[in-house]
C-alpha cells in the first residue's frame, strides 16, 4: 500500500495488458470513459459531517462490475488503478440534483465508507459515454448484491479486501480449496457434472433463461478450473496420469469460458480498446502452447468459444489485434508475405525456428527425401499452415529450396551455392553437398 | 555415377530441387548457373546444336528420381543462355533454341584451322563437303549445324577471307577461300 499512488482507495490489480483482474465470479457490466473522481466539495456541506477529503483522480476509465467500481487511469505513463467495492457504498445520491447544472459535465455522487472513513465521491463524466445508463446499472448492481452471494468472496465486503491474499481472476487461484488425489477430483467432477446437468436442463426452458444460465455455466466452469488448478498444485509429486487427467480437464474448462467478456453493450466506445486488452490476456495461454505463434483463425475460434454467447466478428478481432501496437502488451500481430496473419509473442524469434528447421532438414532421411509442411508441423508442434509459413520464410532466407513434383510440395536443405559452376563434378569436403551424396548413396 | 549415353552426369542431377525452378532469387541464380553449364557441357560432348522445347530432351528429365523440368523452367534456363550469347532462339515463339557452345567467332577460327590443315588456302569446297566430307571427319566441323556454319562463313566473308557463291549444277553453295 505504501507504493500505491492513492491513499484512500485500495489499488486494483491489473493484468500485463492493463485489464483489471476480476474476482472469482465477478462480471463486468459497463464502462465509462473520461471520468474524474472527486471528493465532495465543501459547498455541499456534507464535509462538516466528517466526510473524508481525498485527492481527486483525473481522467480515467470507470468500470462497473457486479462487485466493484474500478477506476483506471487513461494516461499511459500513470498506472493508477483503484477499486471501490460496491459493498462499501453506503448511499447513492439521486442524480437529479446535478442535472441542474446544464453547462457542467454530467456528474453523480455516492457515499462510500472505507476503513471506517466515509467520503462522498463525485463522478464527473467528461467523456461522451452514456452516463445515465451507467448510473442505472450502478444502481442495479449495487442492489443486486452479487458480492454477497459469491461464496469465495463473502469476507471481502469491506473496502480493504481487494488487496488481500486473493489475486483472483482467470489465471491464478486463491488456494482456499485443496483437493487431494485423483479420487477427490473425480468426486468433485461428478458433483459438478450433476449441477451442470441441472443447469443445462434449466437453461433450455426458454431463451432468456438460457442467456442468464450461460453466464452461470461459465462461472461454474471457472470455479471448477480454479479448484482443479489448486488441486494439481498441491499434489505435483503424484503420478503422471493424474496430472494428465486434471490438465486435460483444465484445458477443457479453460476453453469453456471467459467469465466477463467485453461486449459492445458494456464497453461502448471503448469496445475495441478493451477487447484488445482482454484478447492480449486471453492469447497468452494458447500462444504458449502453440510455441509462440498462432494463427489468427485459430485464435478467433478459441476466443469466441471462450466468450460463449457474446461472439465477436472477424473484423472486431482484427481491429482488436491491430490496436496492440498502441498498448504495451507482450503480443503482436504479424502478417506473412503470403497474407497469412498470426499472433506471436514479441519475444518470439525467427532465428530459433530456423535453427529447428535446419536441424530437421539435415536428418538423414529428410536429407534424401525432403520434408513437407505436415512433417514440419509434427516436429515443431504447430499447425501445418503455420509450419508452411515458417518453411517459406526459411526458403526466402536461402536455408531451404523447394521440390514440386506429383508427390507434393517438399523442402530440401539448400546447397546450390556449394556447387562450383566452373567444375560441376567437384564435391567439396565437409559440405552439405558431400553429406547429401553420402546420405543418398546409403539409402 | 549416373550417365546419359556416354555423358557423365554430376551428383546433383539426383537432387530433386534441381528440377524445380526456385522462386527465391539468390537460389534461382545459382540453380540457373548450374543448368547453363550442364546444358553447354552436354551439348558440346553430344554435338547437339538445337534443343526443341516441346520435344523430349534427355537432359531435362531424370527418371531415377522421377523428376523433369517444366516448360517454364526449360525456357528460363535457355533464356539465360540466350542472354549470355551462348544460345539463340530460332523463332519468336521460343520453341527452338540454337546452342552456341562455341561462339561464332570461335567457329570461324575452327574453319580457318581446317582450311590450313587441308591446304585449302586458295581452294574451293562446298558447304556440304565441309559438314560431312572425308576431310572434316574427326574434326569439330563434322556434323556442324548448317545455320551456325553459314554464320561463321559469313563472318569470314565479311573479313575478306572467302567468298560464297551459288553452284551451277547443284543446290549446294560453294566456298572459295583466299586466306
Amino acid at each position: 500500500m505504501a507504493a500505491a499512488p492513492h491513499n484512500f482507495f485500495p489499488p486494483a490489480s491489473l493484468t500485463t495488458s492493463g485489464r483489471p483482474v476480476l474476482l472469482p465470479g465477478e462480471v463486468e457490466c459497463q464502462l465509462l470513459s473520461g471520468v474524474d473522481l472527486e471528493s465532495e466539495d465543501n459547498a455541499s456541506g456534507s464535509n462538516s459531517s466528517g466526510s473524508y477529503d481525498f485527492s481527486p483522480l483525473k481522467s480515467g476509465v470507470l468500470i462497473l462490475t457486479t462487485h466493484r467500481l474500478l477506476w483506471l487511469s487513461s494516461d499511459s505513463s500513470n498506472t493508477t488503478a483503484i477499486a471501490i467495492a460496491l459493498g462499501s457504498i453506503t448511499h447513492i445520491f439521486s442524480a437529479k440534483k446535478s442535472i441542474k447544472a446544464m453547462f457542467h459535465s454530467p456528474r453523480f455522487r455516492f457515499q462510500v465508507s472505507v476503513n471506517s472513513k466515509s467520503a462522498v465521491v463525485t463522478v464527473v463524466v467528461r467523456g461522451k459515454g452514456d452516463w445515465e445508463a451507467f448510473f442505472a446499472k450502478l444502481w442495479e448492481s449495487w442492489r443486486a448484491r452479487a458480492w454477497e452471494t459469491s461464496d469465495t468472496v463473502s469476507k471481502e465486503s469491506g473496502g480493504s479486501a481487494s488487496s488481500s491474499s486473493s489475486s483472483g481472476g482467470l489465471y491464478s487461484s486463491d488456494g482456499s480449496v485443496r483437493m487431494v488425489g485423483v479420487a477427490g477430483i473425480l468426486r468433485k467432477e461428478q458433483e459438478m457434472w450433476e449441477n451442470t446437468d441441472k443447469s443445462l436442463q434449466d437453461a433450455f426452458q426458454d431463451l432468456n433463461a438460457l442467456m442468464s444460465k450461460a453466464k452461470e455455466m461459465m462461472t461454474l466452469a471457472e470455479k471448477m478450473r480454479q479448484k482443479l488448478l489448486s488441486g494439481s498444485n498441491s499434489q505435483t509429486s503424484s503420478g503422471n496420469d493424474d496430472e494428465m487427467g486434471s490438465k486435460e480437464m483444465q484445458d477443457w474448462l479453460l476453453s469453456v469460458g471467459i467469465i466477463s467478456p467485453v461486449t459492445k453493450e458494456s464497453a461502448g466506445a471503448l469496445y475495441h480498446q478493451q477487447l484488445s486488452r482482454q484478447l492480449a490476456d486471453f492469447v497468452r495461454v494458447p500462444l504458449e502452447r502453440a510455441g509462440g505463434m498462432i494463427n489468427l483463425i485459430d485464435i478467433y475460434c478459441l476466443f469466441n468459444r471462450a466468450r460463449g454467447t457474446e461472439l465477436i466478428s472477424p473484423e472486431d478481432l482484427l481491429q482488436a489485434c491491430s490496436l496492440w501496437e498502441k498498448f504495451d502488451v507482450p503480443v503482436m500481430l504479424r502478417k506473412f508475405d503470403s497474407g497469412v496473419m498470426v499472433i506471436q509473442n514479441k519475444a518470439h524469434s525467427d532465428e530459433e525456428v530456423f535453427a529447428r528447421i535446419k536441424a530437421l532438414v539435415t536428418k538423414p532421411d529428410a536429407f534424401t527425401s525432403g520434408i513437407s509442411a505436415s512433417d514440419a508441423a509434427m516436429t515443431l508442434g504447430i499447425a501445418p499452415a503455420m509450419a508452411k509459413e515458417h518453411l517459406l520464410s526459411a526458403e526466402s532466407k536461402g536455408l531451404l529450396c523447394r521440390d514440386i513434383s506429383p508427390d507434393g510440395f517438399r523442402f530440401y536443405v539448400n546447397f546450390f551455392s556449394e556447387i562450383d559452376p566452373s567444375n560441376l563434378y567437384l564435391v567439396k569436403d565437409h559440405s552439405l553437398y558431400s553429406v547429401w551424396i553420402k546420405a543418398t548413396a546409403a539409402s | 555415377m549416373q550417365t546419359l549415353g556416354d555423358f557423365k552426369l554430376p551428383q546433383f542431377f539426383n537432387y530433386p530441387p534441381y528440377f524445380t525452378l526456385q522462386p527465391v532469387r539468390d537460389t534461382r541464380d545459382k540453380q540457373i548457373q548450374l543448368w547453363k553449364e550442364l546444358i553447354l557441357d552436354y551439348c558440346r560432348t553430344q554435338k547437339i546444336f538445337v534443343i526443341g522445347l516441346e520435344e523430349e530432351f534427355p537432359l531435362f528429365a531424370n527418371p531415377a528420381i522421377e523428376r523433369s523440368l517444366s516448360h517454364e523452367a526449360r525456357e528460363a534456363f535457355l533464356s539465360a543462355l540466350v542472354s549470355e550469347g551462348r544460345a539463340e532462339w530460332l523463332d519468336k515463339g521460343h520453341k527452338k533454341c540454337l546452342l552456341l557452345w562455341h561462339r561464332i567467332q570461335d567457329w570461324a577460327d575452327i574453319i580457318l584451322n581446317f582450311v590450313r590443315e587441308n591446304g585449302l588456302e586458295d581452294g574451293v569446297t562446298t558447304i556440304e563437303e565441309m559438314r560431312s566430307g572425308i576431310e572434316s571427319r574427326g574434326t569439330e566441323l563434322h556434323g556442324i549445324d548448317r545455320t551456325i556454319l553459314m554464320r561463321a562463313l559469313k563472318l569470314l566473308e565479311n573479313k575478306g577471307k572467302l567468298a560464297i557463291f551459288k553452284g551451277t549444277s547443284t543446290d549446294d553453295e560453294g566456298v572459295k577461300f583466299s586466306v
